[in-house]
């Protein structure tokens, strides 16, 4: 009798506290979610790195439904209130220790030989069509554009950096890309091996853009190197950050990537180093032409 | 109802009860006070890193900066993982071996009890000396509790505050190991074996070498960057000829036997609390020792997984990859070892148990997900993402966190003598696993989805899963302010309890009355009572 009672407040009560919680979820349902999962990316090296995730992935979940499956019936099976009696004698067995040892040896082996092939291909830096010199500094990206005689700083766009001062009164929300959004994109071409060396002027930061499959630290002293190979059909702008905790502004250094076709690529570059030449020669054109030139390639 | 006798017991009944007053705990030589004053103080640096993470959350609610400044912000996420590491966790791991290590050994106290003494008033000062870096003008530590240099060489007059707490934390630490390793290899009775010891012991045998082992490396890196800082020396400085990344494999050199630190006695505790409430003996003990101590040898050679990528040459990033995945081979052993002895049990659902139960799915989940960071190509995505944030929260929160809960309400009325409200505990239980659940399982989400760690603001894509995390971090941190009171409320009115608690438990501290006296074994058990304690 009491036992009922109890199940009914225990019900209630479960029901008091899950509604509103639907209620909350529902209300949030329309909006964006993103992704749940690490997106496939655009380039050669992404896609390879996206399935070996999901593979990883779907292993520990067939892992996950064995054991858990093991657990939840030993919990419902093996109750003292519904007579369950313990069976002192099973202590140990050599035959099933064995088995779940070797078991998980065999997935790790099996593991490990997708995982060095898709290693060696992102070390391979042979036949680069381009070398783009990235450098990190507290807080921007410098980009050079290696024998090109290019290269620009790129910062946080300054809607975006009024919004996101403390107590600014700006809804984010009302800001197109906040936070991901740069005065200077970087601009790249499609279906061109682009090796990217990083470094960093002061302290360290890391150059990721998720949809390139890959990040890595730039470091003062040092210089990595990735490399990065853009679907020919894949054109668009990609956003990533810095992502190694780098000081006050850590979080306010965003990378952007125009990927354009090779033949308008060049025609960028031509531009560019038109500007350059420009700069170089009457020093005080410079700031009108570094500012009309985003604008430019936006459009 | 027979041990009822052995539990009216009062101290008085001893020859060398407790100082009075202040005394007893600033002259504290016993283990059971020792260990009490490390639980307490636990507990508070708990609630005092918990602060922050709600500042964290808080900030982190909806995109846009409301609250703190951005560099504030980095000192909470910074001092939040310093105090809950080394002022919260290990702290709690200590003061449950100085309560149980002699108890269950068959001792009368630790081997060395003034130099427990000082293991214990070592911290008070390290944690002042941490804290008070939050009142200086530069503001606390805001480099990341990892401190990597250049970045931690500017901190201001908080820097080396926080190198001298850590190399208190540090001393402290290896004091309170090497007791622990003279009381487990000189104090056990005669019968209690190496290979029949509590599984606690053993745990905590294998940590405290890890401690001895780790805590100098660590020590000499940060007095490194005291020097870079101070002295002029250039061992992190790329412009000096040093090396910045040289830092990074020290520190986590220290820093991987670190996590195993905090994680085996976690594992030691579930090997107490499963076999008690499946009313059968742990199944695989030899294999859970060796996988202990193969755990504990891996750690040491695992170290540069959590710097993939700052480029290492190919052969060291295959290197490191496969011994980290070899890991999951010894942690599986445990989590079967630990499933098959609730197999053809007789399951009872007390607190210790809800807890342990709730280690076992969430620990495994943290452990999937360790796995998957072990895929060096993912983890060029993973790294310094939410998913490593989400990834090392289940491991410590419901893993390291819970299985501390669990010991504690476990023990609590062999330490009282009395037994906490069960009601209240299953409560706390279920708050505590649905709410871990909402703050840190959507970090996954955010991780993939491309959301970088340690940013005070994110834009507007990542807003929905924050909001839901933040959502759970509050619900968690609230539904922690039942435990101090559970305990409170427990030692002041909590029905009596027997020797025996748990009617499956076995071990030798419950051949003890409820409370124990004040020193534990005076005269070693007996050969009966060892039988009935420790063999199986």
């Amino acid at each position: 009798m009491s036992f009922h009672m109890k199940n009914r407040h225990a019900r209630r009560a479960l029901q008091a506290a899950v509604v509103p919680l639907f209620a909350l979820l529902a209300s949030v349902a329309h909006a964006d979610w993103g992704g749940l999962n690490m997106p496939e990316g655009v380039t050669i090296l992404s896609k390879k790195i996206y399935s070996l995730h999901m593979l990883i992935l779907w292993i520990c979940v067939a892992i996950a439904v064995v054991v858990f499956g093991v657990m939840i019936y030993s919990i419902v099976k093996f109750r003292k209130s519904q007579g369950a009696q313990a069976d002192k004698t099973l202590v140990h067995s050599t035959k099933v220790e064995i088995v779940w040892t070797v078991i998980p040896i065999a997935i790790l082996v099996f593991m490990a030989v997708p995982i060095a092939k898709t290693l060696i291909e992102i070390e391979d830096m042979g036949n680069v069509d381009l070398n783009i010199k990235v450098t990190g500094y507290q807080w921007k990206w410098e980009y050079e554009y290696l024998g090109q005689n290019v290269s620009f700083f790129s910062t946080l766009k300054r809607d975006s950096d009024a919004a996101r001062q403390l107590g600014s009164g700006i809804d984010p929300k009302s800001v197109e890309h906040y936070l991901l959004d740069v005065d200077n994109h970087l601009v790249v071409p499609a279906g061109q091996k682009i090796r990217f060396l990083l470094t960093a002027q002061d302290v360290i930061h890391a150059w990721w853009v998720p949809a390139f499959g890959m990040k890595k630290d730039a470091i003062p002293g040092y210089v990595n190197e990735i490399w990065v190979q853009v679907d020919a059909d894949k054109l668009g702008t990609y956003r990533g950050q810095c992502a190694e905790l780098c000081g006050r502004d850590h979080g306010f250094m965003p990378i952007v990537v125009d990927v354009v076709s090779p033949a308008d690529f060049d025609k960028w570059l031509r531009e560019k180093q038109a500007e350059k030449k420009l700069a170089d020669v009457a020093p005080n054109a410079t700031a009108v032409t570094a500012s009309a030139a985003p604008a430019a390639i936006q459009q | 109802m027979a041990h009822e006798h052995t539990a009216d017991h009062t101290h008085d009944d001893h020859d060398h009860g407790p100082a009075h007053g202040w005394r007893r705990w600033v002259y504290a030589t016993n283990h059971k006070d020792i260990g009490t004053m490390y639980l307490i103080f636990a507990c508070v640096m708990f609630f005092v890193g918990g602060l922050m993470a709600m500042v964290i959350r808080a900030e982190l609610f909806k995109p846009g900066l409301q609250l703190v400044d951005p560099q504030f912000f980095n000192s909470m996420t910074t001092m939040h993982a310093l105090i809950m590491i080394f002022g919260a966790v290990m702290p709690a791991w200590t003061g449950l071996a100085n309560w149980m290590i002699p108890m269950q050994v068959g001792a009368p106290d630790m081997a060395l009890p003034r130099l427990n003494n000082f293991s214990f008033w070592i911290l008070p000062f390290a944690f002042t000396l941490l804290l008070g870096t939050l009142f200086v003008p530069s503001g606390a530590p805001a480099g990341g509790w990892t401190l990597y240099p250049p970045l931690s060489l500017q901190g201001g007059d908080s820097f080396p505050m926080a190198i001298f707490a850590i190399h208190l934390m540090g001393a402290s630490s290896i004091l309170g190991s090497i007791n622990v390793v003279v009381t487990i290899m000189n104090m056990r009775a005669p019968g209690v074996g190496l290979l029949n010891m509590p599984l606690f012991c053993w745990s905590w045998l294998i940590t405290a070498y890890l401690l001895i082992a780790t805590m100098p490396v660590l020590a000499g890196a940060v007095t490194m960057l005291l020097t870079d800082h101070f002295f002029g020396t250039s061992f992190f400085s790329a412009s000096g000829g040093g090396d910045p990344v040289m830092f990074q494999h020290i520190f986590w050199f220290f820093g991987h036997p670190e996590v195993y630190i905090l994680i085996l006695p976690a594992f030691g505790i579930m090997s107490e609390i499963i076999p008690t409430f499946s009313r059968k003996p742990l199944f695989g003990y030899d294999a859970m020792v060796y996988a202990t101590a193969a755990i504990a040898f891996l750690s040491f050679i695992v170290w540069a997984h959590h710097m993939f990528t700052v480029g290492m040459p190919l052969a060291g990033q295959l290197f490191f990859t496969l011994s980290t995945m070899m890991i999951s081979i010894p942690t599986g052993v445990k989590v079967f070892n630990w499933t098959a002895t609730m197999w053809k049990g007789s399951l009872t659902f007390e607190t210790p148990m809800l807890f342990a139960l709730s280690f076992l799915f969430l620990f495994s989940i943290g452990g999937f997900s360790g796995l998957m960071l072990a895929v060096v190509p993912a983890d060029f995505q993973y790294h310094d993402t939410y998913f490593v944030v989400a990834h090392f929260h289940y491991v410590l929160v419901p893993g390291a966190i819970f299985a501390i809960m669990a010991g504690v309400y476990y023990w609590l009325p062999k330490w009282t003598g009395r037994m906490y409200d069960e009601k209240l505990g299953k409560l706390h239980f279920w708050l505590s696993t649905i709410f871990v659940n909402v703050l840190f399982f959507p970090q996954h989400f955010l991780g993939l989805a491309g959301m970088p760690r340690r940013i005070p603001d994110y834009s507007t894509q990542f807003a929905d899963w924050n909001m839901v995390s933040s959502i759970g971090a509050f619900g968690f941190g609230l539904s922690q302010l039942l435990f101090p009171y559970i305990i409170w409320k427990c030692v002041k009115a909590g029905e009596k309890s027997g020797a025996r608690s748990w009617e499956g438990a076995h071990g030798l501290e419950w051949e003890l009355s409820s409370p124990p006296p004040y020193h534990s074994w005076t005269e070693p058990p007996s050969r009966e009572v060892i039988a009935k304690g420790v063999e199986h």
